[in-house]
């Protein structure tokens, strides 16, 4: 399988500190589905981004620390490419007070302010509107940021994409709406949700660059892509772009018909596409001394992970003050 | 202190130009805001003055102009989005109540949402069922939002101030029927009514009103009729829907040991209900008489005038329901 389409390959170590996201978000995810499955992750909302790691990597490898990220309640890949530290994240899943959110958001309430990174949303499309505001602020205030803001193909059928990326077309906001089309919203397909399921063509609509649609599982064409769309953003105003990519593992974890009812596509795009297969194969054609150094991300990760869990269990859990504390600012 | 006799309307756009004025992160956005001067003339004159930077025209995009004022207020700005009549805040109730209301708690203080949506509330024009409400209590049934409803111009002006200076968000509601009606605005930039702080408007021994924006016009007519005949009104202006100053109606109830609850809203899950469970919990021992409420009809609002005024609450309701009591 090529990667990139043949973009410029970027250098050997970037590729490996990629890998080492990816492979870190890989194994986050797995874990907090066998943790859940152990119901020592508990509730019924987790949405995991294990498939999707090359769209959140490459793309926020293409932000610098000054620019802003906000997504959807699939929101653990991009906290942890974000680099956010997987212990408070951990802790979040499992509603502990050393979570980033205190253990009062959950898995769809990730955020990090320190890291720009403005959270994970619940609510289908609401955060969309929450990018045009945070990217009004630094246009106000002068200051040449950018927002990248994911959108899951399921909302981009709602009212708040279509106001949100209007208003951003008006004002010409720094935003890039990078679609993370994963071809399901909850279990159904964009071609019976969508009049036009090229969703990238709607930039057109709204008077904004058209990014395209690019490899979602090729996480150099992500990031080539992404380069381009916040270089525009940055001076020109709004993009919107679609990487077209694929869940492992359902809509959420209480999707349980998932694997059964989609189990041929599933295996294909695992055994034809998975992105960090992909770009190991890459690094192992471009760079053939870098397997050690890919193992050696490989058992960090796993390392790294175990920590995560051991830090969340061993964190006490929030109490009556905390229950009471930060619904208004006193 | 010195005080200038004002209608409602320019109290508001003093207390906003000069909140504008002190403090740079402070912007408009709505619809018609700038160059349109204004649906209400709230803002008249602002484009000229701020120019388009900070009086930001908007698209018809409720959902849009409530969730970007919460993103431009979580990032540091201080917005002030208009809702040209708070019928349109319905379309944007996602924004308000999960978002602006709710960001704060869900992330654990990492955030605070400091902005205010202002919105044009109320009925009586033959304006017809979808565009008559005053829905404040809805907006009041969510932790993390306050809500104010001033009902005289003063307080339009200390209020409004004191909601753009505040870290919290608020729903600013401005009951169109009060818009042209005068009374006095103090001549003090820095006169500022605290968030949650009722007002006694008249004191009385006999029967407590409670009430909120129109509803102290009716209660204050109603306690005038009344005094004629003998029965002395004291009328609670509660200002603030969130947080609400229980303490003020139980202090004026342990006096009068009788309440009127007189709102414009409707009479289901409303203000009413709200004041009559806190006194039936708290002040049982006090109650010489059932508490009365006077609302709205329970109905959707017709066009045609000789209905409309029919299902609506006036003075001449409250002085009957005062009657039932004393």
């Amino acid at each position: 399988m090529d990667i990139a389409n043949g973009a410029a390959l970027p250098d050997r170590d970037t590729l490996l500190d990629w890998y080492r996201q990816m492979v870190l978000i890989r194994e986050f995810e797995e874990t907090c589905y066998e943790l859940y499955e152990e119901k020592r992750i508990t509730g019924v909302y987790l949405h995991l981004y294990s498939g999707q790691e090359a769209v959140g990597v490459g793309a926020l490898a293409a932000i610098e620390p000054r620019d802003h990220a906000i997504t959807s309640y699939r929101d653990h890949g991009v906290a942890l490419a974000r680099g956010v530290d997987p212990g408070p994240l951990m802790a979040e899943m499992m509603g502990k007070r050393s979570g980033v959110s205190g253990g009062k958001g959950g898995s769809m309430h990730l955020a990090s302010r320190e890291h720009n990174f403005w959270g994970g949303f619940a609510i289908v499309g609401g955060h969309l509107p929450l990018a045009a505001g945070i990217a009004l602020e630094a246009q106000y205030s002068g200051r040449d940021e950018v927002v990248l803001c994911f959108v899951g193909d399921g909302s981009s059928n709602n009212g708040y994409f279509h106001e949100a990326l209007n208003l951003s077309a008006v004002w010409r906001l720094p935003v890039v709406w990078l679609i993370e089309n994963n071809l399901y919203g909850m279990g159904t397909h964009i071609d019976e949700a969508s009049g036009q399921p090229l969703l990238h063509k709607r930039a057109v609509a709204y008077g904004m660059r058209d990014g395209g649609r690019i490899d979602g599982q090729d996480v150099v064409a992500v990031n080539c892509a992404l380069d381009e769309a916040v270089a525009h953003a940055r001076s020109e105003g709004p993009v919107l772009l679609e990487a077209l990519t694929y869940r492992y593992r359902g809509h959420g974890v209480s999707d349980r018909q998932y694997n059964l009812r989609l189990k041929d596509e599933l295996e294909e795009w695992k055994a034809e596409r998975d992105p960090i297969t992909r770009l190991s194969t890459c690094l192992e054609e471009a760079h053939p001394d870098s397997r050690p150094a890919m193992s050696a991300l490989e058992q960090a990760a796993r390392d790294q992970v175990l920590a995560a869990v051991k830090f969340a269990e061993e964190s006490p859990a929030p109490d009556a003050d905390d229950l009471v504390r930060n619904v208004y600012v006193e | 202190m010195a005080a200038r006799n004002q209608p409602m309307r320019e109290a508001l756009r003093k207390a906003l130009r000069e909140e504008m004025l002190r403090d740079e992160r402070v912007f408009v956005m709505g619809e018609e805001v700038g160059k349109w001067q204004g649906t209400h003339r709230i803002t008249r004159g602002f484009y000229e003055e701020f120019g388009a930077r900070r009086v930001r025209d908007t698209p018809i995009s409720e959902m849009a102009i409530c969730g970007a004022a919460v993103g431009a207020a979580m990032a540091g700005l201080r917005p002030v989005a208009e809702m040209m009549t708070i019928n349109f805040a319905f379309l944007a109730l996602d924004a308000i109540v999960n978002h602006a209301a709710k960001i704060r708690y869900m992330f654990d203080g990492q955030f605070s949402v400091p902005l205010v949506f202002r919105a044009a509330s109320g009925w009586g024009d033959q304006a017809t069922a979808s565009h008559s409400h005053a829905p404040e209590p809805i907006f009041a049934h969510f932790p993390g939002l306050y809500v104010a409803a001033p009902a005289t111009p003063g307080d339009a002006y200390g209020m409004l101030k004191t909601a753009i200076r505040d870290e919290n968000p608020v729903l600013f509601s401005e009951s169109i029927a009060l818009y042209p009606k005068p009374g006095p605005v103090p001549d003090d930039e820095e006169y500022l009514v605290p968030v949650g702080e009722g007002a006694i408007r008249r004191e009385g021994a006999d029967v407590t009103l409670v009430a909120w924006a129109r509803g102290v016009e009716w209660s204050l007519q109603a306690a005038r009729q009344l005094e004629r005949e003998g029965v002395d009104c004291e009328v609670v202006d509660m200002r603030w829907l969130r947080p609400l100053d229980m303490d003020l109606v139980y202090d004026s109830f342990r006096k009068t040991n009788r309440c009127v609850i007189v709102e414009e809203s409707l009479p289901m899950y409303s203000f009413g209900s709200e004041i009559a469970a806190g006194i039936q919990e708290d002040m049982f021992d006090y109650m010489d008489a059932p508490v009365k409420r006077v609302s709205a009809m329970d109905l959707p609002l017709p066009y045609a005038r000789d209905i409309e005024l029919m299902a609506l609450p006036d003075a001449d309701k409250v002085v009957a329901a005062v009657k039932e009591i004393v």
